[in-house]
């Protein structure tokens, strides 16, 4: 068993249609290519970064390997299990954390992480063990429980986040940007409790951020996504030895032969609104 | 750690079912106001209705005030169910995608028809309670007699009507997600179509040919048609078989169509991006 791979992605492709920004006219529809044949083999207990910037297509994969989206060809196994032949199967190792804290707003944690466990198949007498348990993990004070999610800081409602992503104990937990847009606090209470995961839980980690620094830190091996491509995908001191750089962030610029702020500008700019 | 499998499929697909209905109890207590000012909009709407049988007649028209004030009763208070039943399973995706959960529901192991049929089974739920209590605040202010009306029966061919408006209800329910912007409003005109040919205020037989063979295949005809017979006439369950039974075939195609639509579009939105907008 130990043997299969946690995630297996073979020339995985998706493409999405877009309108070109402007003119109404009919037929400007471009086919954009989110994700162009990209393979990789993460092991198990492995935490591996995607380091990418925005439109580059992390989230395309995290939604692929979650059953979000459907593939435009190549294929991915979550522990041997085929994510598109078997979404279900596969839905039960996975969860997920975004940028996005995605709640109800209206309802309390509480309210939201049980419902959520609910889906998972944990029933009440579950889920009132697990929940204070999970809660006082990722350091929420369990006093606040009961509040409306929109009445929590962003830091608070990432911890619930990653609350109910760990409620469902999944084998294989996907990242996407989790600290973008938290204070510098949070995101440093945040990143801790990813390496505490790591330590402490045979976890494996798919992290997709576009920040070197937490990258380095947390991942073991590291992935530069650029354009939908998977450039390299081996350890930070490898990458800064690839491409002949002192920093990571000196690598990911060589690597992608442009500065940041133009890239990220670029894909701004097609992103439609 | 693999959490160790407990108890069948069928058990987790209970405890997704019953988490659904869990989360919108969970949603009415939080919207308990706004409840309340919809429950005084729809009980107002209603009376509006109502009041024309005695305006009628005050305006020197000749007609059965008390049968009449019923018959507009029952189709007012039915339309309003049919409404809560098509706007929450409707909402099953258009709420979601409002509130950013959408993605998170989706990517449960919980099965298609244990989702839909838990906003189903919750919209029955929460539908007949309100319906019940418009039922009586606007018949508490009327002063009309039910003779020898067998609400029980009325009730009966309430639920089982409700099977088909949850079929209905899960194929309008894909809209949002093949159109994100209109989808929810195409599905408030399925609701006006279903009711205009289904005899709400009137007998189908004043309606044009066309519109009468539409109702021959609505539901909501034989809702109308079996409780005005039980409460105007006091017609049994067993009296009503003819009401009944094309209740049972329509909702024996609905449901699973409804969800085999379902399906589909959820798969269409899945190849084209479609269930959350942003990147
Ligand atoms: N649902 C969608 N519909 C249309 N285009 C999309 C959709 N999701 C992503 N894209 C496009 O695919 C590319 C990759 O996007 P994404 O995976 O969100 O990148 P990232 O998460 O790295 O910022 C971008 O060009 C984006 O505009
Ligand atoms: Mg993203």
């Amino acid at each position: 068993m130990s043997a299969v791979p946690a995630v297996q992605v073979h020339n995985l492709r998706k493409e999405f249609i877009r309108r070109d920004g402007g003119s109404r006219k009919r037929g400007r529809r471009r086919r954009v290519a989110a994700l162009q044949g990209l393979s990789f083999t993460m092991q198990r207990g492995e935490c591996l970064a995607i380091l990418g910037q925005n439109g580059s297509g992390k989230s395309t994969l995290v939604r692929l390997l979650s059953t979000l989206l459907i593939n435009d060809g190549g294929s991915a196994h979550v522990f041997g299990i085929d994510v598109f032949d078997k979404p279900r199967s596969v839905q039960r190792l996975v969860n997920r954390v975004s940028v996005e804290a995605s709640f109800f707003k209206r309802m309390s944690p509480m309210e939201n992480l049980s419902y959520s466990a609910r889906f998972y198949g944990m029933g009440p007498r579950e889920t009132r063990a697990r929940i204070p348990e999970i809660l006082a993990l990722v350091g929420f004070p369990p006093e606040r429980g009961h509040e409306p999610m929109e009445d929590l800081s962003r830091g608070m409602q990432q911890k619930i986040a990653l609350a109910r992503a760990l409620l469902t104990a999944p084998v294989l937990l996907l990242l996407d940007e989790p600290t973008t847009g938290l204070d510098p606090r949070s995101k440093l209470e945040v990143q801790d409790f990813i390496r505490q995961m790591r330590e402490h839980h045979d976890s494996t980690i798919l992290l997709c951020t576009h920040d070197m620094a937490e990258a380095e830190a947390l991942a073991d091996r590291i992935g530069i996504l650029h354009q939908g491509e998977l450039l390299c995908l081996e350890s930070a001191d490898e990458i800064r030895q690839r491409y002949h750089a002192d920093t990571l962030e000196q690598a990911f610029l060589n690597a992608t032969g442009r500065s940041f702020e133009d890239e990220d500008e670029e894909s701004r700019r097609g992103v439609p609104a | 750690m693999i959490r160790p499998e407990q108890g069948g499929a069928l058990r987790r697909e209970l405890i997704g079912f019953a988490g659904i209905v869990e989360r919108n109890m969970y949603l009415i207590r939080r919207f308990a106001w706004w409840e309340l000012a919809w429950f005084l909009y729809t009980v107002a709407n209603t009376l509006t209705i109502v009041f024309i049988a005695k305006g009628i007649e005050a305006g020197g028209g000749h007609l059965d005030v008390n049968r009449t004030t019923i018959v507009l009763l029952i189709g007012a208070v039915i339309w309003s169910y049919l409404g809560l039943i098509f706007e929450i399973v409707t909402e099953t995706v258009a709420w979601e995608r409002w509130e950013g959960t959408i993605e998170y529901t989706f990517m449960a192991p919980i099965s298609r028809a244990s989702h839909l049929l838990g906003m189903g089974a919750f919209a029955v739920i929460y539908g007949v309670l309100r319906t019940a209590l418009l039922f009586a605040v606007v018949a508490a202010s009327l002063s009309v007699s039910f003779g020898n009306a067998d609400f029980a029966a009325a009730g009966v061919v309430l639920l089982i009507s409700s099977v088909s408006f949850i079929g209905i209800g899960m194929m309008t329910a894909v809209l949002p997600l093949i159109s994100p912007e209109k989808g929810t409003q195409l599905g408030f005109i399925a609701q006006g179509l279903l009711l205009v040919v289904s005899g709400v205020y009137y007998p189908v037989t004043v309606l044009p040919d066309w519109m009468q063979w539409l109702s021959v295949i609505s539901p909501a005809t034989y809702t109308l048609e079996g409780c005005r017979n039980a409460i105007l006439d006091g017609a049994s369950v067993s009296q009503m078989w003819p009401d009944i039974w094309p209740l049972l075939v329509i909702g024996g195609i609905a449901v699973p169509l409804g969800l085999a639509v379902f399906r589909r579009g959820e798969r269409y939105a899945k190849q084209h991006g479609r269930l959350k907008r942003s990147g």
